[in-house]
């Protein structure tokens, strides 16, 4: 299965496995799928899967925001994944895949940092999101956001020990929260052709991809990747297009509680 | 119209310069100031790359390593490649693959090093412009040159080259990056953070397309000075 | 549309700007078309040949064409070749039948060429992508003994050089030098003492400074003609 093949079935509006060129593929989020973490979802997207995990931990707050807690997300490309993943630290891969997602969750002000303080100046929570992803057939951007919102839906705070320190296992009853909630969708480009959700294959073909993190009718956060040129008319139809697949993609999130 | 903290339109780029050759060693190199953001990029190659793995027999790897130095901004910044240094280096490296012709260098690599000395925002930005003016002044083929400049939202209005204290300002600002290509003026490099509807996000690229084209100015001034006798190099 | 050149000969031009439109003109070296316009693809000089438009790199790497003279340094030892770096983007091997001595298979190569000489060598092959093969079978190829290396813009070599020579020999005469310009941009010179060297050096290195100057052949004669044999004698 060669990239001109792929390329010259996009121009004429087909692919391989049927889909059209703006459809995703089958979407299911399924929550609470590890005991130990605050909050834990795994998305698939066809046969790609990520498995997202957030834990809390009691931590000293920034010298210029005192009263407020931060999320910190990693994310782990473990070879176990994909074929063209290697052991050792976050390359840039999974540093951009990390940075994608905190920012969209970040600047949509998902989680109210506010909320996460103990002590003003001593103590704040810390919410670590991590990303895991178990099968990369593609999209893992897209994914990654539908679980990493899952998960957090999903967390309640930790207790605190009598000595301020977190009790890990122990649970309140308090849910972390959300403000907006908000959904990430790519729309790539190759050729002359504009799709969404590729699979491993249709990855290897494209030439720009722009990401955007959406609440509403506002974008909170946006990359583009790929070696591509973009222009602005190029811009304008892929964004006509995420504002579009953004509400179904926000229908599968919504049902999850 | 609300003037700026710097006093500074809406649409008006802080002072710019540009040096050429500042990198003597280097095969080529540049510096790029716009207001107190300053970034020196110096390019090595084509040459050949090792370890013998990474070659690709169809086009040469361009490698590009973006670095702030740890006293270009007032917090000192330890020194060392960060997230954040990895990821610039990583959207760097798209935005000028797009005109660099690589396939020319197969199982070559240009390694492209930008330095931020000087950090006021905008460093990106600076660096992606000093780089393209190092590959230039290397004798790398490029379909057309690159600039780059921020673009964002500061309280309500959509504005031009924000500064440290815009991005940093209260109510918040969106923060829009933006490198385009100086004759197809194609997008490169689109990144973006904050809060805009798509209307302002459009306005914002147009922006952006404006600014760009006065870089891309001093960029042909500053190139072509080098040859002509003038007093860059 | 009528055809149109919009720069002219001898233009400095960067990448990405327009050299002419039109479809009666075609692109050479360092340009290509996009839909009917010919852009420049590097910084450098233009250079109009009845209908085509090049531009003539003023930087850059090395890239070698078979038939070129070239001066490299020895930097690694196989079996049965040795590897030289003379720039550009890919390596050289120089074989062991291409050497101007007989040299039995087994011997120590290094005897011979050691890591660090400098040789002068002709390029036989070129391999895209891959590397390039020497020869030093041939007049005037050898190992470069003594003197000094100066390293120049490759493409300057043609100005250093001088229509038909005249300008090394000029150079030649006035410092009594052994002067050999390699084509990647290395120049070998050997003086009969340290002071002509110097002053044949900076006369290289003025002229890939100004190249692009005019009456440059007078200010390197007036150059040389300070100093030296010739005024030793005053």
């Amino acid at each position: 299965m060669n990239n001109d093949y792929l390329l010259s079935l996009m121009e004429q509006n087909k692919r391989i496995d049927g889909r059209r060129l703006d459809e995703y593929r089958k979407i299911s989020i399924e929550t609470g799928i590890s005991k130990n973490a605050e909050g834990s979802a795994r998305c698939k997207l066809g046969d790609t899967e990520v498995v997202v995990g957030v834990k809390m931990d009691v931590g000293a707050p920034y010298p210029d925001s005192p009263d407020e807690g931060s999320i910190i997300v990693t994310a782990e490309l473990s070879p176990m994944a994909s074929p063209d993943f290697e052991l050792g630290p976050p390359g840039p891969m999974a540093t951009e895949l990390a940075r994608i997602i905190d920012r969209g969750i970040r600047e949509s002000k998902a989680v109210d940092f506010k909320s996460l303080c103990i002590e003003e100046g001593e103590k704040v929570w810390m919410l670590f999101i991590d990303i895991y992803p178990v099968n990369d057939d593609g999209n893992l951007i897209d994914a990654s956001m539908l679980a990493a919102m899952a998960a957090l839906k999903q967390v309640k705070f930790v207790k605190l020990k009598e000595d301020g320190k977190a009790d890990f296992g122990e649970h309140t009853n308090k849910k972390l929260g959300l403000g907006k909630e908000p959904v990430t969708t790519t729309i790539y480009k190759a050729g002359k052709s504009i799709f969404v959700d590729p699979n491993n294959k249709e990855e290897g073909i494209f030439d720009s991809r722009l990401s955007a993190a959406i609440a509403g009718s506002n974008i909170y956060a946006m990359q583009k990747g790929g070696t591509g040129v973009l222009s602005l008319q190029d811009i304008e139809q892929m964004l006509e297009l995420a504002f579009k697949k953004e509400k179904d993609l926000r229908k599968v999130l919504d049902a999850v509680k | 119209m609300t003037s700026r903290v710097d006093g500074r339109k809406i649409d008006e780029l802080r002072k710019m310069s540009a040096r050429i050759g500042v990198v003597k060693r280097a095969d080529g190199s540049a510096m790029f100031q716009i207001g107190d953001t300053i970034a020196f990029a110096a390019v090595y190659g084509p040459r050949e790359l090792h370890p013998r793995f990474l070659q690709n027999p169809e086009k040469a790897m361009l490698r590009c390593h973006y670095d702030m130095a740890s006293f270009s901004v007032s917090e000192r910044k330890k020194p060392g490649p960060s997230r954040r240094s990895v990821e610039i280096s990583l959207v760097t490296e798209k935005a000028l693959s797009s005109v660099v012709d690589l396939k020319l260098y197969p199982n070559a690599v240009i390694d492209v090093f930008i330095q931020i000395i000087q950090a006021n925002a905008g460093t990106r930005c600076a660096g992606i412009t000093a780089a393209a003016m190092a590959l230039a002044h290397a004798g790398v083929p490029m379909r057309e040159m690159v600039a780059a400049v921020s673009v964002g939202k500061v309280g309500k209005e959509i504005v031009l080259d924000l500064t440290k204290e815009e991005e940093d300002e209260e109510t918040g600002a969106t923060d829009i990056p933006v490198a385009m290509t100086s004759y197809n003026k194609g997008i490169t490099l689109l990144q973006l953070d904050g809060e805009v509807n798509k209307k302002e996000l459009i306005e914002a690229l147009k922006l952006a397309g404006k600014g760009c084209e006065e870089i891309f100015k001093l960029q042909e001034r500053v190139l072509k000075e080098v040859y002509s006798g003038g007093k860059n190099e | 549309m009528d055809s149109k050149m919009l720069v002219e000969d001898r233009d400095i031009v960067i990448p990405g700007e327009v050299l002419a439109c039109g479809m009666d003109f075609l692109p050479g070296n360092g340009t290509y078309r996009e839909q009917d316009k010919i852009l420049a693809s590097q910084l450098g000089l233009v250079s109009v040949n009845n209908r085509f438009v090049k531009v003539i790199a003023l930087t850059g790497k090395y890239s070698a064409v078979e038939g070129d003279l070239v001066i490299g340094k020895v930097c690694d030892v196989t079996i049965g070749a040795w590897l030289v770096d003379i720039g550009g983007a890919y390596g050289a091997a120089l074989a062991l039948r291409e050497t101007p001595e007989f040299i039995e298979r087994g011997s120590d190569l290094t005897r011979y060429y050691d890591f660090g000489d400098i040789i002068i060598a002709k390029v036989v092959n070129v391999i895209k992508g891959k590397g390039v093969d020497l020869t030093m079978k041939g007049p005037g190829l050898r190992k470069a003994n003594g003197g000094r290396i100066l390293e120049v813009t490759p493409s300057k070599v043609p100005r250093i050089i001088g229509k038909q020579g005249s300008m090394i020999s000029l150079i030649k005469e006035k410092t009594s030098c052994m002067i050999v310009v390699g084509q990647n941009g290395k120049v070998w010179i050997k003086g009969e003492n340290t002071e002509d060297e110097v002053r044949a050096a900076e006369a290289v290195l003025k002229i890939e400074q100004e190249s692009h100057v005019d009456g440059l052949t007078e200010k390197i004669n007036e150059l040389l003609s300070k100093g030296g044999k010739n005024d030793k004698q005053s």
